[in-house]
């Protein structure tokens, strides 16, 4: 059985997962289960799934070649080009299944929280698409840092919700988007934009971005004359683009590497903890306290992570490594002058893995490495600008 | 070592002797003065009282249970700081630990649940550890003899409700409205059925939270349900600087206003 099929019941993959959420909140998320569960064995739902991809988010999405990178680390790269969807990050893959299924369960409103805003204005995007109402939370901080994104979700017809408690990050906009929830959930779906949260969520946004991984396994094959990369990498903050890329991988020779920030390094620094409906593993005090996560990055900017990742991290099937700051401007600048593409901060900490591990006994030279650029750098160019002065 | 009241059991004599039931909520480790708080809403008349034990991320609660934690945390307290306070306390009345399952989880299960027993507490609430989740704690709860309260919702569907009846410990609590802890105008259409329906299948006693935020609410919950559960409305004090005294007169006038039904 592949190491990344659906999980056991309770949604638990391994020791993590679960549904740890107020009696108020656990008939949703039954409901839930069980309207994905069916839909997602509807021919008719995923033909109608696949046609929004295709004919309006731009998918496939091309698998780049980068020559000149490739020459410059002594490692032959690839990158999956999810900068390229509409709305230029892969959260676009995970919207358009839930507002499919919002419209399904027969519900007119939806949430969302977001971090560096991509998941807010994927979200914005499919409710306009569908003619939902929507609602964004995000915290205060990030409201600052992205103001652009906030700015573009306001113009798709959502309203933003800053969020002004705790550390007024996406933890915080999540603890209220879950707020709001309660009260309203019988008219609303929560749109969780990651694979994190109480069961079914980890196991349905990583099967609505298994799209990824599906798709450059195939083209990986078509230009390495049917083999696999060597490596297979993605940034990891809750880590929806790492489980869509390492679904369409983890049964094949590839090693799976997922980069956290090292301000956030949940997988890295954490240990095992529940917040936010599931058990995985978290930044956390000796009492129990959940910590602040400190990421040049708005969207990696969570002290926990998606269970399904503790599972492959305990299991020994993906392999997670940590990026710094520093080093992630320095790759950014680097993918931009070899290949022409300004990655977003989060990818870009995968690329300074790449950067940082090529030619060492982590990435020995003459590697194929498979990347996955989940998103393009424009909402990050003002902020990118100030800290390179 | 402060004695080990057994919860349900004092409070359906409580009951059963024709009282409505009053339980009272303080944040633990708010100030230096939440132990007196917790004893001048003991002599008040609270039947047990709820401490919180702060969590970072208080995903059920509104801003009044989140400001008290956050001023709480910010002021030093921790899990097992707040319960070695009360060790020596005897307020005569049932104390029970409210607080997230990370505290439990990360404290440990059996830790946890000797550690209220060592310190005479009797029951615990972790209102986001569902029914299905429920077993890890459980057995250390029952293995110490903690007892743990479970909340229904108005949105429980019935097969379910029965079964949060018969696992609740010490009483069944009813969350009288969808939505997070906190002050409202009036008292939630939802709260008198959701009382109608546990009473329905569960002779526990039942009490009913969340919005019950003034003496006439506390009544008006009160015909349905054994009794009420007060938090925002009396943490709204302390925060504004009221004294133990002026919290234990509020729970004064909730008490004399049950009493007087």
């Amino acid at each position: 059985m592949s190491a990344m099929a659906e999980p056991a019941e309770g949604g638990r993959f391994g020791e993590f997962g679960g549904l740890f959420l107020p009696e108020s909140l656990v008939p949703a998320c039954q409901e839930l289960e069980a309207g994905f569960r069916t839909a997602w064995a509807d021919a008719g739902f995923r033909d109608e799934y696949f046609g929004i991809l295709r004919d309006y988010a731009g998918r496939p999405t091309p698998v780049t070649e980068c020559h000149r990178l490739s020459e410059r680390l002594g490692v032959r790269v690839l990158l999956k080009r999810e900068d390229l969807t509409h709305t230029g990050s892969h959260k676009i893959n995970n919207v358009i299944g839930q507002a499919l299924l919002t419209r399904r369960m027969g519900k007119q409103r939806v949430i969302a929280e977001t971090g560096a805003g991509q998941h807010g204005v994927a979200t914005a995007t499919a409710c306009a698409l569908f003619g939902l109402d929507c609602v964004v939370y995000m915290g205060e901080v990030d409201v600052e840092r992205q103001a652009l994104n906030v700015f573009r979700m306001k113009l798709l017809g959502a309203e933003v919700r800053p969020v002004g408690s705790g550390s007024r990050t996406l933890k915080d906009a999540i603890n209220e988007a879950m707020r709001d929830w309660v009260a309203s959930v019988e008219s609303t779906h929560y749109c969780l934009g990651s694979v994190m949260g109480p069961h079914p969520y980890p196991w349905m946004v990583r099967e609505f971005q298994r799209i990824i991984g599906e798709e450059a396994r195939d083209q990986c094959r078509a230009i390495l004359d049917g083999d696999d990369p060597d490596y297979v990498v993605a940034c990891v903050g809750g880590g929806s683009n790492a489980a869509g890329t390492f679904a369409g991988f983890v049964d094949t020779r590839s090693k799976l590497i997922g980069v956290e920030p090292a301000g956030g390094a949940a997988i890295g620094h954490g240990v095992p903890g529940v917040v936010h409906g599931s058990k995985s593993f978290l930044l956390q005090d000796e009492h129990g306290q959940v910590l602040e996560a400190h990421s040049i990055s708005a969207g990696l900017d969570y002290p926990g992570v998606g269970p399904e990742h503790a599972y492959l991290s305990s299991i020994g099937r993906a392999r997670y490594v940590a990026a710094a700051d520093g080093e992630v401007l320095e790759a950014l600048q680097l993918l931009a002058r070899t290949e022409g593409i300004i990655p977003a901060l989060e990818p870009a900490h995968a690329v300074a893995w790449l950067v940082r591990a090529a030619g060492t006994d982590e990435l020995p030279a003459g590697s194929t490495v498979m990347l996955t650029m989940s998103g393009r750098g424009d909402k990050d160019a003002e902020q990118v600008m100030g800290l390179l002065g | 070592m402060t004695t080990l009241i057994d919860l349900e059991a004092h409070l359906r004599a409580r009951r059963d002797a024709g009282q409505k039931l009053l339980v009272p909520y303080v944040t633990g480790g708010l100030g230096s003065n939440w132990v007196n708080v917790l004893r001048a809403m003991a002599a008040a008349g609270a039947d047990a009282i709820e401490i919180g034990i702060p969590f970072s991320d208080p995903v059920m609660d509104g801003p009044t249970i989140q400001e008290a934690s956050q001023r709480a945390l910010d002021l030093g307290a921790t899990p097992l700081g707040i319960l070695a306070q009360v060790a020596d306390l005897d307020v005569g009345v049932p104390l029970v630990a409210m607080t997230y399952y990370n505290i439990v989880f990360r404290t440990g299960h059996r830790r946890f649940a000797r550690t209220l027993a060592d310190v005479g507490v009797s029951g615990a609430i972790v209102p986001d550890i569902p029914l299905e989740e429920s077993l890890d704690w459980t057995r250390a709860a029952d293995d110490a003899g903690i007892a743990t309260v479970l909340l229904a919702s108005p949105v429980t569907p019935d097969d379910r409700l029965v079964r949060i009846c018969e696992r609740s410990r010490g009483f069944v609590y009813g969350v009288s409205l969808m939505g997070i802890t906190g002050e409202r105008a009036s008292l939630a259409e939802s709260a008198g059925v959701m009382a109608k329906r546990l009473k329905a299948v569960t002779d526990k006693p039942v009490l009913l939270g969340f919005g019950v935020s003034s003496a006439q609410h506390a009544v008006e919950a009160a015909r349905q349900a054994d009794g009420v559960v007060v938090a925002s409305a009396l943490m709204r004090r302390v925060l504004d600087g009221g004294t133990p005294e002026q919290v234990g007169a509020l729970v004064g006038e909730l008490r004399a206003a049950l009493d007087g039904m």
